[in-house]
């Protein structure tokens, strides 16, 4: 049992969150973060399925439904599935691999508070009156034309937070390569660690072409540039292209940690090893590869040419097969256990199915020919949906139940628990499997009503309800989290009792330091290997000694803070296309700048050393730090 | 467990086929080639599919069933598999063919349906073989340029049915997408370049929904992209060419009221808005595309629809001139209008009457 019961003021506690630099903590504030931005897209959906009721239902205007499906898609995307990911990679991802923390704190800590800040921004949008409204992709012809600032919003927000997420997956990768503890080989990293890798690997390289894309169109607007100008020469094809250079694998980035987390649930709750660890780490990385080689199957229509289309249809096909591996080792994963039914454990089971539903419809719209007619009706919303909520909102689920005591050391009731998944899982096919038929039906996405006589009417009505089915889980899974966190009852090491990785020696949550020697690991699963030998804790590698630990520091905060100042400068520019360029922009821009470059400048200037836990005082700690003493 | 798989499976292919879609809609209804060799592969990647389906759902039903925690087990190890080479390689291979076989219809039907070849034959005249049609979106309505018949229509596309058409395909403003679900896949109509590809419309089928199709816009425009509707009218080859030659006579119908006449004036001369600088009213239309700034009225009276989606009444034109911005926002004509009412109604007359044949 922990002994720190000391009372602490709100206001500490508050100082201690905007400094910290501990993954842990920065883990929940990318929980929160991003739970915050889950809970305003679903929101978003909520209020599109009211919309669409029924037939020409005048809910909300034309103009406010394109700002509301844009904001649900851009919010549920780069500021809910990938924050949440990341939440559950910092909490864990460190202790799988034996380390004390990442290898950058200070840009852990950097990257959250960009993409916070950038996500602010954004959302400030719906405060300001113009949301951005041409959908998540933001095709340049339609987002050049579109009034107001609404996609100002969303160029300058999307590039503050894009740069934390870049800066995340770098730091994950350096941690991965550089962190890990003796004995921990490549290929005896757990599978969340594995995937948390290539995902870090895409986001290296898909970033920079939004970045860079985002960056034209943002010229474009606010700086009268015309590379996405016709008439002036430019070019709109181009926008797609990049979009989805980066679109694409962009949701292998989110998938691919969530098949992370759903082969650490499934192999524990089996009690068994993961089937075919070596041929997943290989599909994995066959993933992440084809993931960049298939962006124009979602330009099929745009008119490429026959060459360009035959490529990308097969190139797609061929990602199924990795993605059929890793579906039959999880069966076979089970095949042979002793499976335990928890929460977790009934997301992954729900995922299994659900996930293959979607990853058909994926391999049909993959047929370039039959594309033409899916593309962009209700088939395709049905069919990203289904990865992307049975894939990762699962995952995220099934990790933050997973996860939870090791985040926050208590137990989610799992009676509650179970009331969220049914509802949830039935709610969701209720909601998506319908929108296949809509599309097939002749319903194209983004429409802000249907008319009626055209058959559309029932199938729109079953998904609304559907819809309100999955809210009030959401609803249900919030009052879980407030009672367990009032009841406060604290757990065990590894209280699921098959915990196989390393983050189950440690307590529940860790000690700040995690471990108190670093653990010499001696296969898959260490601390299975550990517990079936009979050992209480992990082998250590080293003999005891100081810590180095990083000081905490509220720099992050204060760079993010300049970056979200200056965009408002560059936003009301006197150059901007909308035309209400103001006086105090410039300098407005120029004291944001300067704020973020100075506080790095004084960063790089100012030696932070960081501090020593002295060895006397490890000894006296009560914690273990995982190792068996 | 399994016998509700049936069940469901069952009934959803039921769903498909009989629909609750509608022929003049449905992509399940096919009434044309395009749409029919797209069901078709439609069909068999979902069988395919569908066997995919059976054999994971198969596995995880024996899984469920045989290796749950039983009672007095809760200290039970299974034991601890690496994994099966043989294994790994059945389901890396499997997959691997089937991708390869739906790979040969796909790429056929790829260059198929991309094969526009047929849009410069000519007969021994000289004459273009097939019909050629330019589609231009706006914002929010279509324009149809026959350009070997010379004439233009707007919102309601006319076709001869039983042979291949062949599209030219652009945007003026921002991209939309051009698509007839229950005749063929959809294409995008760029403002960068020209796209191009052919549809056909099955005399029989046509019948059957009643010669008139729905077409949609697929690609997200704004506000009223929703509305962005059109209708397609398939008629037979005779109709069509009678329709042509009277599309071509290029002058307006006989006003038969004084309403009308009245209407005419107000239509080329009012104090707000002068109708006649946008749009055209007879099918000859010469002006460069950049000036043709509104829909073409020519045969307006035989239109199907107002605006694209309303029902065709003479209220529903005469809140469409009123109130435009309430039924399509966002679009370019005005946000509205202020005429007496006797002027609306002299309008809708006017408007009303022109049809270059009954």
């Amino acid at each position: 049992m922990s002994s720190i019961a000391e009372k602490r003021s709100v206001g500490a506690v508050l100082w201690e969150y905007l400094t910290t630099v501990d993954h842990k903590k920065i883990a929940h504030l990318y929980l929160f973060g991003g739970g915050f931005f889950f809970l305003l897209g679903g929101i978003e959906a909520l209020l599109i399925r009211i919309q669409l009721l029924k037939p020409q239902f005048g809910f909300m205007s034309e103009e406010t439904f394109n700002e509301m499906f844009t904001m649900h898609g851009t919010t549920m995307i780069f500021l809910a599935a990938m924050p949440l990911l990341f939440a559950l990679m910092n909490a864990v991802v460190p202790l799988q691999i034996g380390a004390r923390d990442v290898a950058f704190p200070f840009l852990n800590s950097l990257g959250f508070w960009l993409f916070f800040f950038g996500g602010v921004f954004l959302n400030l949008a719906w405060i300001f009156g113009d949301a951005p409204d041409a959908g998540w992709t933001s095709y340049a012809s339609l987002s050049l034309f579109s009034e107001g600032h609404g996609i100002d919003y969303y160029t300058l927000g999307l590039q503050i937070s894009g740069f934390g997420t870049l800066i995340s997956g770098i730091n994950f990768l350096v941690t991965i390569i550089n962190m890990r503890a003796p004995g921990m080989t490549f290929m005896r990293m757990p599978m969340l660690t594995w995937t948390t890798f290539i995902a870090s690997s895409l986001i290296l390289f898909a970033f920079p072409p939004l970045t860079a894309s985002i960056f034209f169109l943002m010229f474009d607007r606010l700086f009268t540039t015309n590379f996405f100008d016709v008439t002036a020469g430019g070019n709109t094809i181009i926008w797609e292209h990049f979009f989805w250079i980066f679109g694409h694998p962009e949701v292998y980035i989110l998938i691919l940690p969530s098949f992370g987390i759903f082969s650490e649930i499934i192999s524990t709750f089996s009690r068994k090893r993961l089937f075919g660890y070596s041929s997943m780490v290989f599909a994995t990385i066959l993933i992440g590869f084809l993931g960049f080689m298939v962006w124009a199957h979602h330009m099929f229509t745009t008119g490429l040419g026959n060459v360009a289309n035959a490529i990308f249809a097969v190139a797609t096909m061929a990602i199924a097969v990795p993605t059929g591996i890793k579906i039959f080792n999880w069966l076979l994963t089970m095949w042979g256990g002793s499976i335990k039914i928890t929460v977790p454990m009934l997301y992954a089971l729900g995922f299994i199915p659900s996930f293959v539903i979607g990853g058909v419809t994926g391999v049909m719209q993959g047929i370039a020919p039959l594309d033409y007619q899916l593309h962009d009706t209700y088939f395709i919303v049905a069919h990203f949906h289904y990865v992307i909520v049975g894939g990762v909102v699962f995952a995220l689920l099934a990790g933050a139940h997973f996860y939870w005591p090791k985040m926050f050391g208590t137990m989610l009731s799992e009676r509650l628990g179970y009331i969220t998944f049914v509802l949830f899982f039935i709610g969701f096919h209720l909601t998506f499997f319908i929108q296949h038929f809509l599309g097939l039906w002749g319903m194209p996405r983004r429409v802000a009503t249907f008319l009626s006589g055209q058959g559309l009417d029932m199938g729109n009505f079953i998904s609304s309800i559907g819809a309100f089915m999955m809210g009030i889980a959401i609803v249900i899974m919030l009052v879980n989290i407030v009672i367990t966190t009032v009841k406060n009852q604290k757990v065990g090491n590894d209280p699921w009792e098959d915990g196989r990785t390393m983050e189950w020696a440690l307590e529940s949550p860790p000690v700040y330091y995690n471990f108190k020697q670093t653990p010499f690991v001696r296969g898959i699963d260490t601390y299975w290997i550990e517990k079936m030998e009979g050992n209480k804790g992990l082998t250590p590698a080293e003999p005891l000694d100081d810590i180095h630990m990083p000081n905490n520091t509220i720099m992050p905060v204060i760079i993010s803070l300049g970056l979200f100042i200056a965009a408002f400068g560059m936003m009301y520019n006197p150059m901007n296309q909308v035309g209400d360029g103001k006086p105090w922009a410039i300098p407005v821009l120029i004291i944001g700048l300067c704020i973020t470059f100075g506080t790095m400048l004084i960063r790089s200037i100012k030696d932070d050393h960081g501090y020593h836990i002295p060895k006397e005082e490890l000894m006296n700690d009560k914690h273990k730090g995982g190792i068996a003493s | 467990m399994k016998k509700w798989i049936l069940f469901i499976f069952i009934f959803f292919s039921a769903l498909i086929t009989t629909g609750c879609g509608k022929p003049f809609l449905s992509t399940l209804q096919p009434a044309g080639e395009v749409a029919e060799k797209q069901y078709n592969l439609f069909l068999l990647s979902f069988s395919v599919m569908a066997i995919v389906i059976l054999v994971v759902v198969t596995i995880y039903v024996i899984v469920l069933v045989r290796f749950r925690r039983k009672k007095g087990d809760e200290n039970k190890i299974p034991k601890q598999v690496a994994g099966s080479h043989k294994l790994e390689v059945i389901w890396t291979a499997i997959p691997i063919l089937i991708i390869i076989g739906l790979s040969i219809p796909t790429v056929y039907l790829t260059f198929y349906f991309g094969d526009v070849k047929g849009m410069e034959r000519v007969d021994e005249q000289g004459d273009p073989k097939h019909l050629v049609v330019n589609v231009r979106a706006n914002l929010y309505w279509w324009e149809f340029e026959y350009p070997d018949l010379g004439i233009i229509t707007s919102q309601d596309l006319v076709v001869p049915t039983g042979e291949r058409i062949y599209f030219n395909l652009k945007a003026s403003d921002v991209k939309h997408s051009f698509w007839v679900p229950s005749i063929g896949g959809k294409m995008d109509t760029n403002t960068d370049n020209l796209n191009t590809f052919y549809l056909e419309f099955d005399p029989e089928k046509s019948d059957e929904a009643g010669n008139i199709f729905y077409g949609k816009c697929a690609e997200l425009c704004g506000p009223s992209h929703a509305y962005m509707d059109f209708k397609v009218k398939a008629i037979s080859r005779d109709e069509f060419d009678r329709w042509v030659l009277a599309m071509q006579k290029n002058e307006e119908p006989e006003l038969a009221s004084e309403l009308a006449v009245k209407g005419k004036q107000l239509f080329e001369e009012n104090d707000q808005f002068s109708c006649i600088s946008c749009h055209a009213t007879t099918a000859r239309d010469d002006r460069p595309e950049a000036t043709r700034l509104g829909p073409n009225l020519a045969d307006f009276g035989n239109r199907t629809r107002v605006a694209g989606y309303l029902e065709f009444t003479k209220e529903n034109i005469k809140n469409w001139i009123q109130h435009p911005e309430e039924y399509k926002p966002g679009n370019l004509m005005y946000e509205k209008a202020d005429f007496t009412d006797e002027e609306l109604e002299a309008l809708a007359e006017y408007l009303m009457s022109l049809k270059v044949q009954e």
